[in-house]
């Protein structure tokens, strides 16, 4: 079977407060940087083998919602690519 | 009734929660995850601490293994279950409880006392309290914060399912009075099962009377039928 790294990125959906990344934005502002705003996000790089790129996508799906993320407070992305 | 203490690599406050139940005069002992739930469990405590070193994210490791298979039959079957701080964390990872409890406004750990107003005095963890009663109870957590979707919160709150709302000592649920930047002030809420409860303050400890407050005795109190 094919291996593939798929690569899942965990975020707060939009409207959930983020104190990490503002303390992070707080922060670069005081070294200077100018910026407007900054989020943060979780990414998971998962190496598995799999009849497709489809069946992948789908156990790495199935991964996220059962423990990566929180759906609760996350939305996610999930891409793969073959190894 | 026989208390299930839930031990889990990194709980902290287990052996206060089974000393501040024996204090009230409950059966209570400590029960290591893997070990599973005793025999004749009539009750069972998620208490706080650090399970897993919060990895990912504050419950979520614990709430994934095998003994919450068992709290959840035993959930089905009626016996009460109590999560405190991370034992509340780890209830709503497992969608025992709504919502989440996520990284304080603050960002930081914070570990004081806050007053909390019992909302719902009709649930089996507030019925020795009236409705509008104000508890001095301490918080001690870095991700204490309370997240939900805001009509999934009026739905929550319609069915009369928050139990504690932060307030100020007079009662008065204010911004300032919330610790964590938690949604509406929640501070404990109640599951699908009115027989499950959530809370991030710690009544065990506000239990025995030696170490100051003993305004959450009568949380324990209703949780284990004493």
């Amino acid at each position: 079977m094919p291996g593939y790294t798929v690569t899942v990125t965990v975020r707060l959906k939009q409207g959930v407060l983020d104190p990490e990344a503002e303390t992070t934005q707080r922060a670069l502002e005081r070294l200077g940087f100018d910026l407007e705003d900054l989020r943060s996000a979780d990414q998971f790089e998962l190496d598995l083998t799999a009849e497709d790129a489809e069946a992948a996508q789908e156990r790495a799906e199935e991964m996220t919602e059962r423990l990566l993320a929180n759906p609760t407070i996350h939305d996610y992305e999930v891409a793969v690519d073959p190894r | 009734m026989t208390v299930a203490v839930l031990q889990f690599g990194g709980s902290n406050c287990d052996r206060d929660t089974v000393r501040a139940l024996e204090h009230l005069g409950a059966d209570a002992r400590l029960v290591w995850h893997e070990d599973g739930l005793p025999p004749g469990t009539t009750g069972i405590v998620l208490p706080g601490g650090f399970s897993y070193g919060d990895y990912l994210r504050a419950g979520a490791m614990a709430a994934r293994s095998p003994v919450m298979e068992e709290v959840r039959e035993a959930v089905a079957s009626g016996t009460p279950v109590l999560g405190v701080c991370n034992g509340a964390q780890i209830g709503c990872e497992a969608s025992l409880t709504p919502g989440a409890f996520t990284i304080n406004r603050s960002a930081r750990f914070q570990c004081e006392h806050v007053h909390v107003r019992v909302e719902n005095a009709d649930t089996r963890f507030t019925r020795h309290y009236e409705e509008g009663d104000v508890l001095e109870l301490p918080i001690a957590h870095g991700e204490g914060r309370f997240e939900m979707d805001t009509e999934e919160l009026e739905t929550l709150t319609a069915q009369d399912r928050i139990l504690f709302r932060y307030c100020d000592a007079d009662g008065e649920v204010t911004s300032d009075a919330n610790p964590n930047g938690s949604k509406d002030n929640v501070a404990g809420v109640l599951g699908e099962a009115d027989h499950v409860a959530v809370l991030m303050p710690h009544p065990e400890r506000a239990t025995l009377p030696d170490i100051g407050s003993t305004d959450g005795q009568d949380i324990l109190r209703g949780f284990a039928d004493l």
